[in-house]
């Protein structure tokens, strides 16, 4: 869970491929076909296709983070892959990096009209058509934005064709090519507007035939006039309108409905269904079985979902679940798989020669996605091709999945990415694109599927528990001089990834393992370079693998230690994976030390920083709260006590700074926690899109608030029991908000970094903080439920 | 059986199981895209559509229930060109992230404002209550709710 993932390369193709034979058109969904020659024809003109191996062959594949192994039949070393221009002057962009309401595509849009020199109405994006977008993998991490927006893929493939167009216009026009001025595609001589030539004339409807030029000069951002520049959401007239196709929408000829059936406890296995019990009903087409997957097939959804229901179907006993209440006990219990992030071997000898020892234990619970909508998918099997509409973030892989699944070469499938309900790290889009496909390999037509509440909530790969023990040891003036962090997390199955259906839960009801889990102990020693990934490590450690140093703090002695335990329930990552967890024990006890000291947060947290942008944040949300330097706590008197907490983070160790501020009113009485005030301050480097990146601070504020005070997945000894919004305790749109103040830090001339879970990351530690402030009750574990707080209370 | 209904304003017949949740007729026969099953308990709000006058969750609602009613899914509201003053609201203030939440959220607000145009902060909250959006685009979407009942009221 810590594995970060890199690029790797595949051998060069030395011909551009449209794709196999049965992969040669686009599908439709009234069933026209049209292929990628006639998509770019379509947008006027003739295509020429040329070129030779040799010009592809200086060119060395730059991929982003987040990227992948590139077994798309789309070939992302070529410009054409990416940016096609049609006669009239429009620009359709393809682009491996998908919409999932973080409003990427909208910065997406900002990139291609800002380093292409045309109008953002003028960019038309395709997104994860695994036919005719270049593989980049999974849409995941906070690593959309640097994959296409540093110095690679889709920000090199604009810069190469507004290059290429300027040298085509300096042709055209007889002049030297820094006589061309550039602007809303139009190529002009500078000083004569008059000679001038549009994009559409110089290349529409045809191809570039160039590959992406490693070396094309990017724009600076200070030439920025999109980019970099507030720019409402492409997409949202169309989702407040509803016009806009979500994959819950989509229609296909001949279409009929699924519905599944999950066993009843976990680890139970079907034996036997009674097919008879529903051959009757208005509807009825088909069940379909393949070992413990089982669904049903009709003509309408409702008759689908009273077919499922109706569906006898015996199971045997389960496998029992590990009690709830002695969960994290249990954890510490269980053979695991140990990792040192790092270690500098002499944690216990500086132990023993501290002045003082702090000790603590947090815990987090398994939390869910919960996607507003429950997930749907619709599949197309035919003998020849195979079709899947789904809002998976893993187009590339799934249609792996899809095909292992129905055991069929990978190049016979085509998955359509498709706008689904948001999903913070993987909802059950990937499941139910297997059900979908296994549904319509049954009955040989296409299949929707949509999953019910429970079947959504039950099933999904949760975010992980954790038990994390935190120990430092402090010299005679308070200063940190050695860290442990020992976690304990179990982990089941995760993203399917290209090969790896067992993964989730159709896939493993299917016949498929969930990628092995081995377990390994005691742990190698940290080798390579120090990842603080999954940000085990805390911020105030030096993070030294191997003589170098790579993390943000000033504490030398260091020993980080992790235990993965195999979960009896499927988990992946959500928002802020395990980061979130491990910043809540990180941030959390950085304070508790501070309070045993009677230093200022703030203060103390600067004393054991050194990275300036780490402590740059801390400064700026300090200031922007009007932080008072002193101790905590400082308990309010009365029966409501007012307090403030700070955390904050170098997320994964190097993507995305962020530092939050939270004011609290605790009800001394009911326990009742209510957030006034969230100040958060970020620095992901150049800003692209600063109300794009305000609206993910603020809903990760308000989303890390639901899953600090209420969310919790709940089970007993044979099932989940979290299965709905009763049971299962979101936010809502009543709830009381605090104010919440972004601070955004620009940094024009670094690296783009992630800003979608940098927020999320902090808000537990710092409410947790700020209650401690107002009451002196410590928070150590989440959520923090009026009986907690309560309890806290009387600890006092 | 046959089941008339009056959907944005046009008449519309389908043949259909009495007992179908109203969501189901509207998404799937009817093909809108508003009306979106979110959880299909009533929970959540995403199903919702005003039938006469008040915002009722149609993934719970038999559309035996309502045949005869004037039934507004969110594309009867406004379009894209000329967007609803509610919807231009939820434009104006940026107020979505995935979208999906938008139907019941829009819907809920609008069936609630106009029966009670001088709502306080606080009886909007409350009439949202039972709405979700699990983006938590809250403050833009609240922001957005008030300004139409500013601008109405």
């Amino acid at each position: 869970m810590t594995a970060k993932r890199r690029s790797t390369q595949s051998p060069l193709s030395t011909q551009r491929r449209f794709g196999s034979a049965a992969f040669a058109s686009t599908a439709f969904k009234d069933g026209t076909r049209q292929t990628r020659r006639e998509f770019l024809k379509g947008a006027g003109g003739a295509l020429v296709v040329c070129f030779s191996a040799s010009a592809l062959e200086p060119f060395a594949f730059a991929q982003g983070r987040g990227g992948a192994g590139q077994r798309s039949s789309v070939d992302a070393r070529l410009l054409d892959s990416w940016i096609g221009i049609a006669a009239d002057g429009s620009v359709t962009a393809h682009t491996g990096k998908c919409e999932l309401g973080q409003g990427i595509q909208t910065a997406q849009a900002q990139l291609i009209a800002e380093e292409l020199s045309v109008a953002v109405d003028r960019v038309k994006l395709v997104m994860c058509d695994t036919a005719i977008c270049p593989d980049q993998g999974t849409t995941s991490g906070s690593q959309s934005h640097p994959a296409n927006f540093n110095h690679a893929n889709l920000a090199l493939a604009c810069a190469t064709a507004r290059e290429a167009l300027i040298d085509l216009a300096a042709t055209r026009l007889a002049v030297p090519r820094d006589a061309i001025v550039v602007e809303r595609g139009v190529a002009s001589v500078r000083g004569d507007r008059n000679k001038s030539v549009t994009y559409g004339e110089l290349v529409g409807g045809r191809s570039f035939s160039l590959p992406v030029n490693a070396n094309a000069t990017r724009k600076q951002p200070r030439e920025w006039t999109v980019l970099g520049k507030p720019m409402p959401r492409v997409d949202l007239p169309a989702m407040a309108t509803a016009q806009l196709e979500y994959v819950h929408n989509v229609r296909v000829p001949g279409m009929v409905h699924g519905a599944v059936v999950r066993p009843p406890e976990v680890g139970a296995a079907l034996e036997g269904v009674d097919e008879a019990s529903v051959r009757n009903l208005p509807g009825f087409i088909k069940v379909v079985v393949r070992k413990n997957f089982v669904g049903v097939v009709a003509e309408k959804p409702w008759q689908a979902i009273r077919a499922a229901a109706a569906l006898k179907a015996t199971w045997s006993a389960g496998s029992g679940l590990p009690r709830q209440a002695d969960f994290y006990d249990y954890l510490r219990t269980q053979p695991s798989r140990d990792t040192l992030v790092v270690d500098s071997q002499d944690v216990d000898e500086t132990a023993s020669r501290a002045a003082t020892i702090v000790k603590a234990t947090y815990r987090h619970p398994y939390q869910m996605h919960g996607s507003m909508g429950s997930s749907c998918g619709v599949a197309d099997v035919q003998a020849d091709r195979i079709t899947v509409w789904s809002s998976t973030q893993s187009a590339y892989p799934t249609r792996s999945g899809v095909a292992t699944l129905l055991g069929v070469p990978v190049e016979r499938v085509r998955v359509v990415f498709t706008r689904g309900s948001g999903c913070y790290g993987i909802n059950g889009a990937d499941t139910v694109a297997y059900d979908a496909a296994l549904l319509s390999h049954g009955v040989g037509r296409p299949v929707r599927v949509q999953l019910s509440r429970k079947d959504e909530m039950a099933w999904e790969n949760y975010g992980f528990a954790y038990v994390i023990d935190q120990q430092v040891a402090l010299d005679a003036s308070g200063t940190i001089i050695a860290w442990h962090h020992e976690s304990w997390a179990p982990s089941l199955g995760g993203r399917p990834g290209y090969d790896t259906p067992g993964n989730v839960v159709t896939g493993m009801l299917a016949g498929f393992e969930p990628a092995p889990f081995a377990p390994r102990s005691p742990a190698p020693a940290p080798a390579g370079r120090f990842n603080n990934g999954a940000n085990a490590a805390p911020s105030y450690v030096t993070g030294c693998v191997a003589g170098v140093c790579g993390g943000t703090g000033t504490v030398k002695s260091e020993r980080v230690l992790t235990h993965t335990i195999r979960s009896p329930f499927f988990t992946g990552p959500l928002r802020s994976p395990s980061r979130l967890q491990n910043t809540f024990a990180h941030e959390s006890f950085i304070d508790e030390i501070a309070a045993r000291l009677k230093a200022d947060p703030v203060a103390y947290r600067l004393r054991h920083l050194h990275d300036p942008r780490l402590i740059e944040v801390v400064k700026a949300a300090a200031k922007a709260a009007a932080w008072e330097s002193r101790p905590s706590p400082r308990p309010s008197p009365g029966a409501v006590a007012h307090g403030r907490g700070i955390a904050c983070v170098l997320y994964e160790g190097d993507n995305g700074y962020c530092a939050l501020v939270a004011e609290v009113d605790v009800d001394r009485a009911s326990g009742g926690i209510a957030v006034k005030r969230l100040v958060a301050s970020q620095d992901c480097g150049p800003i692209s899109s600063p109300d794009g990146m305000k609206n993910q601070i603020e809903g990760g504020a308000l989303q890390g608030m639901s899953r600090a005070l209420g969310e919790a997945v709940t089970w007993d000894d044979k099932k989940v029991t979290s299965v709905d919004w009763r049971t299962y305790h979101s936010l809502t749109l009543g709830a009381d908000l605090p104010a919440i103040e972004s601070v955004l830090i620009n940094q024009p001339d670094g690296e783009a970094m992630g800003a979608g879970e940098t927020t999320i990351t902090l808000v537990a530690a710092a409410i947790g903080n700020a209650v401690f402030d107002a009451t002196g009750a410590r928070l150590r574990e989440v959520p923090f439920t009026p009986e907690r707080v309560k309890a806290a209370l009387e600890n006092v | 059986m046959p089941i008339s209904l009056r959907v944005n304003g046009r008449p519309h017949t389908v043949d259909v199981d009495p007992q179908t949740p109203l969501l189901y007729v509207l998404s799937d026969d009817l093909a809108l895209r508003g009306p979106k099953f979110g959880c299909g308990l009533g929970q959540c709000g995403a199903c919702t559509v005003i039938a006469r006058g008040r915002a009722i969750r149609s993934c719970v609602t038999p559309v035996s229930a309502v045949e005869g009613a004037d039934l507004v899914t969110l594309e009867g509201l406004g379009t894209i060109e000329s967007p609803h003053p509610l919807q231009r609201a939820f434009i104006e203030h940026q107020a979505a992230q995935c979208g999906f939440c938008l139907n019941g959220v829009i819907l809920t607000a609008k069936a609630f404002l106009d029966q009670n145009p001088k709502a306080t902060d606080a009886q909007i909250r409350q009439a949202m209550s039972g709405v979700l959006c699990r983006c938590f685009t809250n403050v833009r979407m609240l922001d957005a709710i008030k300004q139409y009942r500013e601008k109405t009221a």
